[in-house]
């Protein structure tokens, strides 16, 4: 389907967690019978650089329409590269990856492009604006390979700049902005395509906590109008304002709040004992960060490795 | 949201509009201007190198066929040759008088070598110091029949021929130090005084006539022993019957011996001669692609650079939806935008320099197509191969390898 199809970019739906149809499905990318955006089945990822590095080593989750997820976990333990994978920047080393319904192994390079041209939005840590156009044009470069004029792209960003609350500073240059206000601008390129997903790898890690936290309720209140949000963090206290949190350790599901509803593969009691082996073995994460603690017990040492 | 949930139809990236490409291409020339510039420069002076030598080269010949067409090239020349036993030829007295009746022939004027006879400017110079000046026997109407005219005084005429009188060529006047001619104005020929009565001005077609000293056929019979045979007979023919005049202008001069007869078409030697001077040009187009080859080192250079400091922008497209090809792209079009912009300095230098150059020498102004068609396709050209290598480097980076990098 034409991303331009989709212009010009009605208001958000209503948060429901839809129970989608699978309507007129390609034949070999007919989805798993559930109605999720992002479904992992055991998916391992190995660098195989010296020494090989397992960063995922059997993750089975899945994210449905209207979640807004918490990925927490140590420094190594694997969430970037689980970012990545759902994002479709880079595939499993075994098991399978379903996004928006492809099953991203049957998907080429062009057609993984496309898949994230119109259907991912990424937030980054560092932002990535470009300084040298304004920020509206850095908006609007969301939809560039979307297939959309440059005027369509403006308009959307207007709008997307205004969902972010900088419906007023269109024309500045990233430089002339706080630090917080860039991370608004790139939530915005990020949702002005009105993508089925918004991944935020460390959305606040460069934001001081204030800043950090308004930068959370923007989330809070963009996944409240619908939007699909996955964010990763170390801070173990934003990982608590979501309302699911995925808790990682070296590759692993530690555990999962919703652990309960998304089928019994995830399950932490499952993999807790092995994690508590790996983790010693490592001996990288600070504090204890024991297969008990839910998301609503942040785990303070933890909280900024 | 409104985009399917579960996987639809088929995935097919956008393509880039023209605008957007012209966008991107141009980002690295925007942030980077001092960088952008230098390596441009390069290619601009490459390119402008070539233009120039092309464009002086053509103006030049241009000036100089203008001129030579100017002078006609209807004249021919009929000079004695060899003989089978390679002695000097002689042609027949008759020569010129048979060369006048053929049909298409408008003009025979002629000179005799006097080989007996130097000219010095007085007796008391060394008789080895001819300055290789040589002493000819003239008709009344050279002057005019070779595209001259005389510069100062009179040219010989019916009376002046039977005297000791003579008329200098350019290049003889000017080695006897001659450049006026006042009365009893006189030089040393032959062992006996002539008068020097005109001065003739330079004689493109035929520039042996430019180192004479001129006198009549009678004079130089009656004082200097000449034997009163043309060695050089000069035919101007009618435009359209240059070629046909030129074949039988042999037989015609000389019917008994034909093979000892040399004929030729002044202007087409110095058309030659023109030529063979754009071909000496060469070495300078070697030496513009020389520094166009360095010009493109210098953006190949300069984009590998680019590539590199730019894996996070390359990741980040890649994550907002660039395929390889659009990273491909975009690389390649800044590569080419950049030589492009160094091309467009460089056909600009480089034209206006042919250009001031040719008026100030009164050329016209010629800049070929080739010149700056062949500059700019250059430039275009060298974009893509300088492109080429960091181009394809950008596009196979991995999206996550890109945006690993900080
Ligand atoms: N491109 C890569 N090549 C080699 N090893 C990699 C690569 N990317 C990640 N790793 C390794 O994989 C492991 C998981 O990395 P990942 O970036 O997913 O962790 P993370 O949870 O995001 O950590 P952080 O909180 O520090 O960002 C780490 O040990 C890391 O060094
Ligand atoms: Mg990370």
């Amino acid at each position: 389907m034409s991303p331009l199809a989709r212009l010009p970019w009605a208001p958000p739906p209503p948060a429901t967690p839809a129970p989608s149809e699978p309507e007129a499905l390609a034949p070999d990318a007919i989805a798993s019978p559930s109605s999720a955006v992002i479904e992992l089945f055991d998916v391992t990822k190995t660098y195989f650089v010296q020494p090989p590095v397992e960063a995922l080593r059997g993750v089975s989750m899945a994210v449905h329409q209207g979640e807004l997820v918490g990925v927490v976990g140590p420094s190594g333990s694997g969430k970037t590269t689980l970012l990545h994978l759902m994002g479709t920047l880079d595939r499993p080393t075994s098991g399978t990856v379903w996004v928006t319904g492809y099953d991203i192994a049957k998907l080429s390079d062009r057609e993984l492009s496309a898949l994230r041209a119109g259907r991912v939005g990424f937030v980054f840590q560092q932002f990535f604006l470009a300084e040298h156009q304004t920020v509206l044009d850095n908006v609007a470069d969301g939809l560039l390979y979307a297939g959309a004029t440059l005027a369509e792209r403006r308009q959307a960003a207007e709008e997307a700049l205004s969902r972010v609350g900088l419906a007023d500073r269109l024309g500045v240059r990233p430089t002339q902005i706080s630090g917080g206000q860039r991370q608004r601008v790139a939530i915005a390129r990020a949702l002005v395509g009105r993508p089925a997903i918004v991944l935020a790898d460390e959305p606040t890690g460069n934001l001081d906590q204030a800043t950090g936290q308004s930068i959370l309720d923007l989330f809070v209140e963009l996944n409240s109008e619908g939007t699909t949000i996955i964010v990763i963090t170390h801070d173990v206290a934003i990982a608590s304002r979501m309302r699911r949190v995925v808790r990682f350790l070296d590759g692993l599901i530690l555990d999962d709040s919703a652990s309960g509803g998304a089928g019994p593969r995830l399950a932490g009691a499952e993999i807790g004992p092995t994690v508590d082996g790996a983790e010693e073995a490592a001996g990288r994460s600070g504090g204890a960060l024991s297969p008990g603690d839910g998301p609503d017990g942040p785990d303070g040492p933890e909280a900024r490795a | 949201m409104n985009g399917p949930v579960n996987g639809s139809g088929a995935l097919s990236p956008a393509r880039l509009r023209p605008r957007d490409l012209a966008r991107l291409a141009s980002i690295g020339i925007r942030t980077r201007k001092l960088r952008a510039g230098l390596s441009a420069l390069g290619i601009a002076i490459g390119v402008a190198a070539i233009v120039a030598v092309l464009g002086l080269s053509a103006s030049s010949e241009a000036g100089l066929l203008a001129e030579i067409s100017k002078l006609g090239t209807n004249l021919l020349t009929v000079t004695n040759g060899q003989t089978l036993f390679g002695q000097t030829a002689e042609l027949p007295k008759a020569a010129p008088g048979m060369i006048g009746r053929i049909g298409p022939v408008t003009d025979v004027q002629y000179t005799g070598a006097v080989n007996n006879a130097n000219a010095y400017k007085s007796p008391l110079i060394n008789s080895i110091n001819t300055n290789a000046i040589s002493v000819d026997a003239s008709s009344l109407g050279l002057p005019a029949d070779v595209g001259t005219t005389v510069a100062q005084g009179t040219y010989l005429n019916a009376a002046t021929q039977n005297e000791p009188v003579c008329a200098l060529g350019a290049a003889a006047a000017q080695r006897l130090g001659i450049d006026r001619v006042f009365p009893g104005e006189r030089i040393w020929v032959g062992g006996m005084w002539f008068y020097v009565t005109g001065i003739l001005k330079p004689a493109l077609l035929t520039p042996e006539i430019d180192s004479s000293v001129l006198i009549g056929f009678p004079a130089a019979e009656k004082y200097l022993a000449f034997d009163g045979h043309p060695s050089e007979v000069y035919v101007r023919t009618e435009n359209s019957q240059v070629n046909a005049v030129y074949n039988v202008l042999a037989s015609t001069a000389n019917p008994e011996s034909p093979n000892e007869v040399d004929v030729s078409q002044p202007s087409q030697a110095l058309v030659a001669q023109a030529e063979a001077k754009a071909a000496l040009n060469s070495l300078f187009l070697g030496l513009g692609a020389v520094s166009l080859l360095v010009g493109a080192v210098g953006v190949a250079n300069i984009m590998v650079i680019s590539v590199l400091e730019r894996r996070s922008e390359i990741g980040l497209r890649r994550a907002l939806g660039a395929t390889k090809g659009h990273v491909r792209v975009q690389f390649m079009a800044e590569a080419v935008l950049l030589s492009v912009i160094g091309g467009a300095i460089g056909v600009a230098a480089g034209a206006i320099s042919t250009a001031v150059y040719a008026s100030a020498k009164g050329w016209q102004v010629d800049v070929p197509p080739l010149a700056w068609g062949g500059g700019f396709g250059a430039a275009i050209l060298i974009g893509v191969i300088a492109g080429l290598m960091p181009a394809l480097r950008a596009a196979r980076m991995s999206p996550t390898e890109a945006l690993w990098s900080i």
